[in-house]
């Protein structure tokens, strides 16, 4: 039997990214807790960026979610502290955004998301969203966007 | 509970991204390249979003009601704290990076420093305004240095830019009973305490990009007591239009 906080948890982490709908909030390691707050059920969301769109979007789908899973009193709240970092990203979540040709975040060298190949270079450090920066592999000659390590 | 100190504490550093972020977008389409144009988006976007947590906090703090949104439409220039270098225009896109430079070496020595606050909701927005920051400011002390040091004629408006923007800079470090009060309490960050750590970043920057501050330059202040330059007006006058001609509109 698996309990309330539990069950909510499951339908907050699958709620998909907009920005990039491979991704789950599970996957990007932004449900920080939920719990059952004197009969109220509390879930509580970390923001990627201070002012990353998609954080009022997923946080609006997860109320989505809830209301449609019978939670129909869940609060959905945000904190801060302690600051996202990518390293909450699961192993999961890093396999699906090099398949959706996106390379992940990673400490150390980058590699094409494409052909894997190692000789890449760095376009712009800003991309199309702020969590992601502009390459380009020297190796297929493809551009790819890297989800910038935080 | 009611607290004025950090209410006004709290609204200076939000008005302070909050103007900055605002005079970036207004680069949104205009940029000198594609990625220029997205990096500015980009940065501007980050600064709005540390001005939503702080003036929330801060309409908090205040206890009169008043959220985000009323603190960043429904006050006027003599309301607004910010400092007087974020307020000033953009000029050129070399005039813009200095400016950029200059508030990206104070707010990098500033947020680590507040992310260890006594105050857990000041404390929280300044950890993630940390790694913004440090972001931030790799890249606009890049394009210092690439104008600075590229061609004759980037180099003198980077150097015009300067000249223009230096006086502002002091007021960075200047401090009333506000920000006072608040450093002995473990609050806030004193501002005085950053000027070598701020000197410390730009000065080996501009040496690399051979531009130098002007000589003799006295500070332009006034902004944190409300007491502006004539271009905030103009720049509320936009960033405030629609709130103002329609009351409570929503999309």
């Amino acid at each position: 039997m698996v309990n309330r906080a539990e069950k909510a948890r499951r339908l907050a982490e699958a709620v998909l990214d907009p920005e990039i709908p491979v991704l789950t909030a599970g996957d990007l390691g932004i449900v920080r807790e939920v719990e059952e707050d004197g009969g109220r059920l509390v879930v509580r969301l970390t923001p990627t960026y201070s002012g990353c769109p998609a954080s009022e979007a997923i946080r609006r789908d997860v109320e989505a979610a809830l209301t449609a899973g019978g939670f129909v009193d869940a609060v959905v709240e945000t904190c801060l502290a302690p600051a996202w970092t990518t390293d909450w990203m699961s192993e999961d979540g890093k396999a699906k955004l090099a398949a959706y040709g996106i390379a992940p975040p990673a400490r150390g060298p980058v590699s094409c998301p494409h052909c894997g190949g190692a000789a890449v270079e760095e376009l712009s450090r800003f991309g199309s969203t702020p969590c992601k920066a502009l390459w380009r592999c020297l190796g297929c000659r493809e551009p790819f966007e890297r989800f910038k390590c935080l | 509970m009611a607290d004025a100190l950090t209410a006004a504490y709290a609204l200076r550093l939000g008005d302070d991204a909050l103007i900055l972020s605002h005079r970036l977008s207004e680069w949104v389409g205009h940029g000198p390249e594609l990625e220029e144009d997205i990096a500015l988006a980009n940065t501007s976007l980050d600064l709005l979003g540390q001005a939503r947590l702080l003036l929330a906090c801060a309409g908090e703090r205040e206890g009169k009601g008043r959220d985000e949104d009323a603190l960043a439409y429904g006050r006027d220039v003599l309301d607004f704290s910010n400092l007087l270098l974020v307020e000033q225009p953009n000029g050129d896109f070399a005039q813009t990076m200095v400016r950029q430079f200059l508030f990206d070496a104070y707010a990098v020595e500033l947020w680590p420093r507040l992310s260890a606050s006594r105050d857990e909701a000041l404390a929280g927005v300044a950890g993630k305004a940390a790694k913004e920051a440090a972001y931030h400011v790799e890249q606009s002390a890049a394009w210092v240095v690439r104008m600075g040091d590229g061609t004759e004629e980037s180099h003198a408006r980077a150097q015009s830019g300067l000249n223009l923007l230096w006086p502002y800079a002091g007021e960075i470090f200047e401090a009333d009973e506000v920000e006072a009060a608040l450093a002995e309490k473990g609050i806030a960050v004193a501002p005085s305490a950053l000027r070598e750590h701020w000197q410390a970043r730009v000065e080996p920057v501009l040496e690399e990009a051979g531009l130098a501050p002007p000589e003799g330059a006295g500070v332009r202040k006034g902004g944190r007591q409300g007491r502006h330059s004539e271009h905030l007006g103009h720049l509320l006058a936009e960033f405030q239009f629609m709130q103002r001609a329609y009351p409570g509109a929503e999309w």
